[in-house]
């Protein structure tokens, strides 16, 4: 284990925090601002990543791809707004959970009837290939550096949006005191489809950015929702900045913790043992984080809402 | 003088830049009914809050019974005997009237730790639930789901609960609230009876009512208390009549 | 018919069915298989009950519960040990110890996120499975055979096998009716009704869901002990996020209002998803759309269906 070893597999925790960071954006202003709990959300990221996949492969350029795969996505989440979300925003949780449980199921199933169970491999781009050196003996991918910047741009803009226009200060004040939306007279309904749109785009986008360097497979979805549900309990739900703080977290937590407890482990046990150990402490490692921070602070990091 | 039941020494409770509650300090002494009476906005509900145990106070000291009780939540407050009613009714509409009365009697008798027994057999329970339900005139109805009552007739469950809890004090938040004439003349009714044997702190708007049934009066206006006195000396009290019942005589 | 009566009725008529069910041509291998997995999963589903129905929290963890029972006896056997008088309670007794530490972290959240904490904390016992490379890891382990009883072979007796899985339904079914029934129950559903009213009666509800919730854990791991020793094969996959949610659906299908609906929603749905997979190798596809529908016009349940047109 060397230095450059942790520095970049902190690269890679916090170029996937970002990645988790666009997921649980959405996910935290949905159930925030609507309280809704929507579990599909992460068939949303799923989506992206096979819609830029195909589309990436159809039309011969990446870019392309990207650029036809975004409107699809968002085409994709306001058609199952339209269809199942919007008659369970009135529904209790349980229903909430249960209903897109079952969008999850068909979805995903879906996805394997058209593209098939193998994973999908999605090329880099010509212009992001090779890699980049950081310091002397260090050298990084340009695309995992482009996910980063790509990911922290997207986080600026959002951040923009929420806290300096009109419709972000809608959001914020749903997050906080639901009640007093309908009472000032806002159209609920629109700005619901505008949050739900913009969640379901942002997934997509994570999904069809990280295509290139995680395993575009059936299912793929539901870890990176488990995690974004981390993140915003972590983060304290209805808040992006603790979203963002929070995936950052996540993201290095448990990329640090599979690439590196098994090494660690083996300054105290036998090799086998350590592996063994290192990978069942690895694995459990964002949950343990969660479950100290809550411990400390049941609301979060940045709890959003008042009361 | 008696020792008081319940002391509020100097509460304070700000909400962003508004002190809701601006060092409210008064006490309620066995057996009498104090009532607590302002406009609105004046800052009741806040301070109900905190004397439950809803609300942290910012600073000041709830003292309940000889111990300071600032710091613990409604539960444990309700196991040293401060009973609450609340303004817009709480009964549980899917227990009948009697489990409504019999959850508050278990409450205070011996663990609810208990798996086996069905707890609907129990006729210690049943006994002190019923006792408590005739107390409000409720015990033809005990059988009823409390969701199939008549708005009136839960206020009356809502009373009974607190009297199942065998109370040292009871907190009535606005015990009136919504009841139609007929039913508030059952109710204030009840609520003389109380008189003498059980300690009242009453926040409640039909002044017709307080006047007639409270020992004592505590004016809050813009959270603080402006006069406390008897219902005669609060009428006569001009700086009460100016913040509070010109009010009233001009509407 | 008195209402006690009637509302006996169903459950007498359903376990009667199950009893009698292998001497009504229904005792083939593969079906006294089914019936045996659909009796476990109404086991895990009555578990999850306690949970939703009972306490009010909406958990999206229980097959965290079931694998840990499961995993147990993949733990015990490898060492060694298959006697059930041993591995049962040690199913139980893990399940319930892993629902009281997680329980006790996601209840004091005030409830928003129990649904999230508890589908993390099941996720982490998943990947946990998974990553255990001397129980298989990923590809699962394999039982040398059922637990004895005793020392005594006969779990692998079909028949006995089939008893000892309705013994223990009908046995949960009834723990869980008393549970609600006693004190504590009547704590338990006074806070889900309104917690504040239970709290202003001196009832602080947190002790007593954390308490249902553990109960409820090793009901689970019960559940799992059984799953184990009627498939001999346990795999990362019976704690999978997946199956906590198909059996919140068997909950809900069946009925919130009473455990029985749990009882019948795990054989409605074991059937079911047993007759969409004999029409089709996609058959989620189906399946995910039913969930759908029953949520948006299926309310109350299966028992609440019956009631209705009863």
């Amino acid at each position: 284990m060397t230095a450059q070893l942790l520095l970049v597999q902190a690269l890679n925790g916090l170029q996937f925090g970002v990645l988790l960071f666009l997921v649980a954006a959405g996910l935290t202003l949905v159930f925030g601002v609507m309280d809704f709990i929507n579990l599909a959300h992460g068939v949303q990221y799923m989506l992206g990543a096979y819609l830029g996949a195909s589309l990436a492969a159809a039309t011969g350029s990446f870019w392309l791809g990207l650029l036809l795969a975004l409107p699809a996505a968002l085409a994709c989440g306001l058609a199952l707004e339209w269809l199942v979300f919007r008659h369970l925003y009135d529904r209790d949780h349980l229903a909430q959970v249960l209903a897109t449980f079952g969008v999850i199921l068909f979805l995903n199933e879906a996805v394997k009837v058209i593209w098939g169970s193998a994973p999908l491999q999605v090329p880099i781009p010509d212009a992001l290939q090779g890699g980049i050196a950081l310091m002397p003996g260090l050298v990084y991918p340009v695309y995992r550096v482009a996910i980063l910047a790509a990911g922290l741009a997207t986080a600026a803009l959002l951040w923009l949006l929420v806290e300096r226009t009109r419709a972000g200060a809608l959001v914020r004040a749903g997050a906080s005191n639901r009640p007093m939306l309908a009472a000032m007279g806002v159209d609920t309904g629109r700005l619901f489809m505008l949050v739900f749109g913009c969640g379901a785009m942002l997934a997509g986008f994570a999904g069809v950015m990280a295509a290139p360097i995680l395993s575009v497979d059936p299912g793929m979805g539901d870890t990176v929702l488990i995690l974004a549900f981390v993140v915003i309990v972590i983060g304290g739900i209805g808040s992006v900045r603790g979203a963002f703080v929070a995936a950052l977290l996540v993201g290095v937590i448990e990329t640090l913790g599979r690439s590196l407890l098994p090494d660690v482990m083996r300054l105290f046990l036998a090799p086998s043992p350590a592996r063994q150990a290192g990978a069942a402490l690895g694995s459990m490692l964002v949950y343990i984080a969660m479950a100290l921070i809550l411990a400390v602070r049941p609301r979060g990091l940045f709890p959003a809402r008042a009361g | 003088m008696v020792e008081p039941i319940l002391r509020l020494d100097g509460l304070r409770k700000r909400f962003g830049g508004l002190a809701v509650t601006d060092g409210v300090s008064l006490e309620v002494a066995p057996g009498e009914i104090h009532a607590v009476i302002g406009p609105n906005g004046a800052g009741k509900t806040t301070l109900i809050h905190q004397v439950s145990g809803t609300l942290r106070p910012d600073a000041g000291r709830v003292v309940f019974a000889g111990q300071d009780v600032t710091a613990l939540p409604l539960a444990r407050r309700a196991r040293l005997g401060l009973a609450r009613s609340f303004q817009i009714t709480a009964v549980l509409p899917g227990f009948t009237a009697l489990e409504n009365a019999a959850l508050a009697v278990q409450a205070r008798s011996g663990s609810s730790f208990r798996f086996l027994r069905a707890a609907a057999t129990e006729a210690a329970l049943n006994r002190e639930a019923r006792a408590a339900l005739d107390q409000v005139g409720l015990g033809p109805r005990a059988g009823m789901p409390a969701g199939a009552l008549s708005h009136g007739e839960r206020r009356q469950l809502e009373l009974a609960i607190a009297l199942a809890m065998r109370p040292r004090l009871l907190l009535l938040d606005e015990p009136l609230a919504g009841a139609g004439p007929e039913e508030t003349e059952r109710l204030v009714g009840l609520l003389r009876g109380l008189r003498g044997r059980y300690a009242i702190l009453l926040v409640e708007h039909d002044m017709g009512a307080v006047f007639a049934l409270a020992d004592r009066i505590s004016v809050l206006v813009y959270g603080r208390v402006i006069a406390t006195g008897a219902p005669a000396a609060i009428r006569a009290d001009p700086a009460v009549r100016a913040a509070y019942l010109g009010e009233e005589e001009a509407a | 018919m008195t209402g006690a009566l009637r509302a006996a009725a169903l459950p007498l008529l359903v376990f009667g069915l199950l009893a009698a069910a292998p001497f009504l041509g229904l005792g083939a291998g593969w079906a006294m298989t089914l019936l045996a997995r659909a009796m476990i999963l109404g086991i895990a589903a009555l578990s999850l009950w306690l949970v939703v129905g009972g306490a009010g929290l909406v958990s999206l963890g229980q097959a965290a519960m079931l694998g840990i029972g499961a995993y147990a006896v993949v733990v015990l056997d490898a060492a060694g040990v298959t006697e059930a008088l041993v591995v049962t309670p040690v199913a139980i007794g893990a399940a319930a110890l892993f629902a009281l530490a997680t329980g006790a972290v996601a209840m004091r959240t005030g409830g928003v996120s129990f649904i999230m904490i508890t589908l993390a904390f099941g996720q982490m016992a998943f990947f946990t499975a998974s990553s255990l490379a001397i129980y298989g890891g990923d590809d699962g382990y394999t039982l040398y055979g059922r637990s004895t009883v005793a020392g005594a072979r006969w779990m692998q007796d079909r028949l006995a096998f089939h008893y000892l899985c309705l013994g223990l339904l009908l046995g949960s079914f009834l723990l869980c009716r008393m549970l609600l029934a006693s004190r504590f129950g009547r704590v338990l559903r006074a806070a889900r009704e309104n917690a504040l009213r239970a709290q202003a009666v001196g009832f602080e509800p947190y002790p007593y869901r954390l308490v249902a919730y553990a109960i409820a854990g090793g009901i689970a791991g019960l559940a799992g002990f059984l799953l184990a020793n009627a498939t001999e094969f346990v795999a990362p996959s019976f704690l999978a996020w997946q199956r906590s949610g198909d059996l919140l659906f068997m909950v809900i299908l069946g009925g919130l209002g009473s455990p029985f609906g749990a009882v019948l929603g795990a054989l409605a749905i074991v059937l079911l998803e047993e007759w969409l997979g004999h029409l089709t190798q996609h058959w989620r596809l189906i399946f995910g759309p039913l969930l759908v529908l029953a949520v948006l016009f299926l309310r109350g349940g299966l028992v609440g269906l019956g009631r209705r047109h009863g």
